[in-house]
């Protein structure tokens, strides 16, 4: 196989990469030493700790390779900051909700997404929505709060800018 | 380490220990760490020139909030608030082996540790402060660093200004144990509850943004200069042993290599994708070895019917034998669990750096030390001369493949002269990783005619969860040592149960069974989550239920009325209370819910010095078989509660971790292998099935020392599941997990 260059768009930033034909979009982030998150959990897009946004949709990056990524990547680190997390970001902060931590790339990457579309989701919703996610420590319970709780906010956040205009 | 350089000098940077001290000869070694012995309160704790304390803990935090209760048991000592108490965990030079995380004695053995280190630190303030004020030391006051005489806070003083960068210089009395049965204690006695001002407040944890805004650095995440990429190489079947192995089948990989010890075998490239590619290409043949284990359906007929290697009997209460002989009415029944895996969200990952005159070691591992002494037992050298940093992994729920890793690590960079960073597949994590193991329990009761429990006699059989030790303290230890040739005897334990009834005879043993392999077995027994804890307590926590069906007894009553103690009575009333329970015999609360069948259970009891009691209401859908816990209540009371917050959050992770074990996970396996290997051939809890509420009492005790908190609830959550479907359906289900298909099977029966 035939390495070749790649020019990546993660966070807001071009970055250069070389990958194989088949390198999955996870091995080509991971080669990116400043970047922590996101995970290798299954490598069978079966968990989603590799979640990342593709054009602003939650996409495994374990399971499409680097070369078919041509749009905006954004990560768990770009989605937020510590000085401006995102309110999913803040939710889980304020819940509390990580044990190991290993997985809020699918869960968080994935609300976020989901809460941009569904401004008053039900606890049905929800769990529909994060069907399939995986968390080993059992933080299920603090996920819900937390996703809703950033529904909360993100609606507020959302009325309060329309008062604005 | 005992060096013969100056602790104090060594602690001129205020913890900062890690110095260069030359080694016997001429030649200067790597940096290397010179740690105070336990016996001295400078390896405890630490003032810094700017007033701030560190705490030094040979114990981690696996994202439970372990550091922030140890930060305020010191701060509470110390009479300072806990966010001026920093933490040094998971490093083997600069941490006194404490046993790492395990058996849920993190605050009990750790936390009490540190508490007598910083009373006796706050002491010896005291007495500096009381000569450097001329005060006597009772007319003193502090807080937050600042000593001062009482009523004249301009007298005052800094502990920076006493101590601060120069140590304590004093000793503190150890009991010559390491591990968990490590104990000091100071001439200073610890503060009585009722002076309490930092424990017992919620407090933030510490880790939670670093994780959640993706800065957070795993173990996985470590990248060190030069380092190469490996994948371990497992064979297609369990005993199969490489013959041959066609090194040209990786010439088209860029800078890939194998690394063959005796059965030991490997993949490296500089690029992680390289590395995974080769391991794909590698072309080996292997041996064929007969089939390792029984159909899985023979199973539990396998361990009913294998030789008995080891039994061990509980303490013996009264007679049972002549109670059940003596035409009393005996009630008796069977119960199954499976293998489990630990399936920690990601496979395991390590990295190493060997050296000719140092070696580091990145893990996960939850018993740093352990790792620390079986890598230097791998590479000939001291103990003490590994360094092993322990990093936050995938989640840690025992001993699971993370100790694997490091020591494939460790194996290979000794091997290849280069740091080496080692990561498993997932087929490997859940297929390889060792299992929690499989087991059949019998009870039998004697009961009078009023439904008094007489006598009591309850035996597990099973794999013992010593098949490997639960550290890695050796490299027989783990899976890379095993297949490189050191040979491991395995180890024979199981358990007891431990519940809460006053029976005034009765019995409780296990008898353990042989492996089906005694070396790189992929069903080799080790401690998963409160080990043997889930097993032993569905069987006996269902059992009790079915005492009460048959002598038609409501099961909190009867369970109540066994009790004499009165943390256990206030445990179980407190579950029952808060959740409304209704009074009647099994069956008694079941409703119809449209298509759903609604049932409450209980059950309770004891693990690591905790009281627990747990009320499960679950919905059952016989046309679908599917079990949702729709509300757990759960009782607990584990002592003296240092952060409430914190605990409720880890007693949720128990109970839903629980429920999982209870109602989704069972090792699939062929004649040959484990055939579970991903998340939908093992699969574990969805949040659809996630409860809808868990609600917490927690019962604190001020006077009493914290017991711990992260595994002992995990143990009776199966059977409060059971009970509520039995409460929901009439159907007793005695074998785990409580599937869709069992569950769809039981109901067709009746």
């Amino acid at each position: 196989m035939a390495q070749q260059r790649l020019k990546l768009r993660v966070n807001g930033k071009s970055r250069a990469v070389s990958v194989e034909a088949d390198t999955p979009l996870l091995y080509a982030l991971r080669e990116l030493s400043d970047l922590n998150a996101p995970h290798f959990g299954c490598g069978l897009a079966q968990c989603g700790a590799c979640t990342v946004h593709l054009d602003g949709q939650p996409v495994r990056s374990c399971a499409i390779p680097a070369t078919a990524a041509t749009g905006e990547i954004v990560t768990l680190a770009g989605l937020g900051t510590a000085e401006k997390p995102h309110p999913v970001q803040q939710a889980w902060i304020d819940e509390e909700v990580p044990q190991c931590g290993y997985c809020v790339s699918g869960w968080i990457m994935t609300a976020a997404a989901f809460l941009k579309t569904n401004k008053n989701p039900t606890d049905a919703q929800i769990r529909e929505a994060l069907a399939g996610l995986k968390c080993r420590c059992g933080t299920h319970t603090a996920i819900l709060r937390a996703v809703k709780r950033a529904a909360q906010v993100m609606a507020k956040g959302a009325m309060a800018k329309g008062v604005a205009a | 380490m005992n060096a013969p350089l100056s602790r104090r000098a060594l602690l001129q940077a205020a913890g900062a220990l890690i110095v260069t001290v030359p080694l016997s000869g001429a030649v200067v070694a790597a940096p290397v760490a010179v740690k105070p012995g336990p016996a001295d309160l400078d390896a405890w704790i630490a003032v810094g020139r700017d007033g701030r304390v560190t705490a030094f803990v040979g114990k981690f935090d696996m994202g439970m909030g372990l550091d922030v209760a140890i930060a305020q048991m010191v701060g509470e000592e110390l009479d300072m608030s806990a966010d001026k108490v920093e933490l040094v965990m998971g490093d083997t030079f600069r941490t006194v082996d404490q046993g790492g995380v395990s058996g849920s004695r993190g605050l009990a053995n750790g936390g009490v540790a540190l508490r007598a280190a910083a009373a006796e630190a706050r002491r010896l303030l005291g007495e500096a402060a009381s000569k450097h004020l001329g005060a006597p030391a009772g007319s003193l006051e502090a807080w937050d660093g600042a000593i001062w005489v009482a009523g004249q806070p301009k007298r005052r003083v800094t502990y920076a200004a006493l101590v601060g960068g120069k140590g304590f210089g004093a000793p503190i009395k150890w009991n010559g144990q390491f591990g968990n049965a490590l104990a000091i204690t100071g001439e200073a006695k610890p503060k009585a509850a009722a002076k309490y001002r930092v424990v017992g407040k919620p407090m933030p944890r510490r880790d939670v943004a670093a994780k959640v805004l993706g800065t957070a650095e795993y173990v996985s995440d470590l990248r060190v200069a030069g380092m190469l990429h490996a994948r371990v190489i497992l064979p297609p079947a369990a005993g199969a042993v490489p013959v041959s192995v066609d090194e040209a089948s990786l010439s088209g990989i860029q800078g890939a290599q194998v690394v063959r010890q005796k059965d030991f075998l490997a993949v490296l490239a500089p690029v992680e994708w390289d590395a995974v590619r080769a391991s794909r290409a590698l072309k080996v043949s292997w041996s064929k070895p007969p089939p390792a284990f029984p159909d899985q359906a023979g199973l539990y007929d396998h361990i009913r019917k294998s030789p008995s290697v080891q039994t061990s009997v509980g303490p013996k209460i009264g007679d049972p034998d002549a109670v059940f002989a003596s035409g009393a009415r005996v009630i008796e029944a069977e119960y199954e669990w499976p293998f489990q895996s630990h399936a920690s969200l990601g496979p395991a990952c390590a990295v190493a750096d060997v050296r000719p005159d140092s070696a580091t070691v990145w893990t996960a591992s939850q018993k740093g030390h352990a790792q620390a002494l079986g890598c230097a037992k791998l590479l000939g050298r001291p103990p003490g001369s590994v360094r092993v940093i322990t990093m936050i992994g995938p989640g840690a729920y025992g001993r699971n493949d993370a100790g694997d890793a490091a020591m494939a690590a460790t194996m290979l960079s000794a091997k290849v002269g280069k740091p080496v960073r080692v990561q498993g597949m997932r087929h490997e994590g859940t297929g390889w990783d060792p299992k929690g193991p499989a087991s059949v329990h019998r009870a039998r009761a004697a009961v009078d005619e009023k439904g008094a429990i007489l006598a009591y006699d309850f035996h597990t059989r099973g794999f013992s969860r010593a098949e490997i030790n639960f550290t890695e303290n050796d490299p027989k230890e783990t899976l890379a040592g095993q297949f490189a040739g050191y040979d491991n005897k395995p180890g024979h334990n199981l358990g007891l149960p431990e519940d809460s009834y006053d029976i005034p005879a009765r019995r409780l043993a296990w008898t353990s069974v042989a492996p089906f392999l005694d070396r790189a077995n992929p069903l080799r027994a080790s401690h998963l989550r409160d080990p043997m804890g889930p097993q032993m307590h569905f069987a006996s926590e269902s059992f009790f239920d079915e005492v009460a069906l048959a002598t038609g007894q409501d099961p909190v009553a009867m369970r109540l009325r066994h009790m004499t103690s009165a943390r256990d009575i206030a445990v179980l009333r407190g579950a029952a209370e808060k959740a409304g329970w209704v009074s009647g015999p099994p069956g008694a609360r079941r409703e119809k819910r449209g298509d759903v069948l609604v049932g409450r259970g209980v059950a309770c009891g004891r693990g690591h010095g905790t009281l627990i009691a747990i009320v499960a209401e679950v919905e059952v859908t016989p046309a679908t078989g599917r079990v949702w816990a729709r509300r757990v209540v759960v009782a607990h009371d584990c002592g003296l509660v240092v952060n409430p917050k914190g605990l409720r959050t880890v007693i949720e992770g128990n109970v839903v971790h629980g429920l999982s074990r209870a109602l989704f996970e069972e090792v699939a396996f062929d004649r040959s292998a484990v055939t579970s290997v991903d998340w939908a051939t093992y699969p574990i809890i969805d949040i659809a099935d996630t409860p809808e509420t868990i609600d917490i009492v927690l019962l604190n005790q001020p006077d009493i020392d914290p017991t711990g908190a992260g595994e002992p609830t995990t143990r009776f959550v199966a059977a409060a599941v059971a009970n509520a479907v039995f409460d929901a359906t009439g159907v007793r289900f005695r074998r785990a997990p409580l599937t869709p298909e069992r569950i769809k099977a039981g109901l067709r029966k009746v």
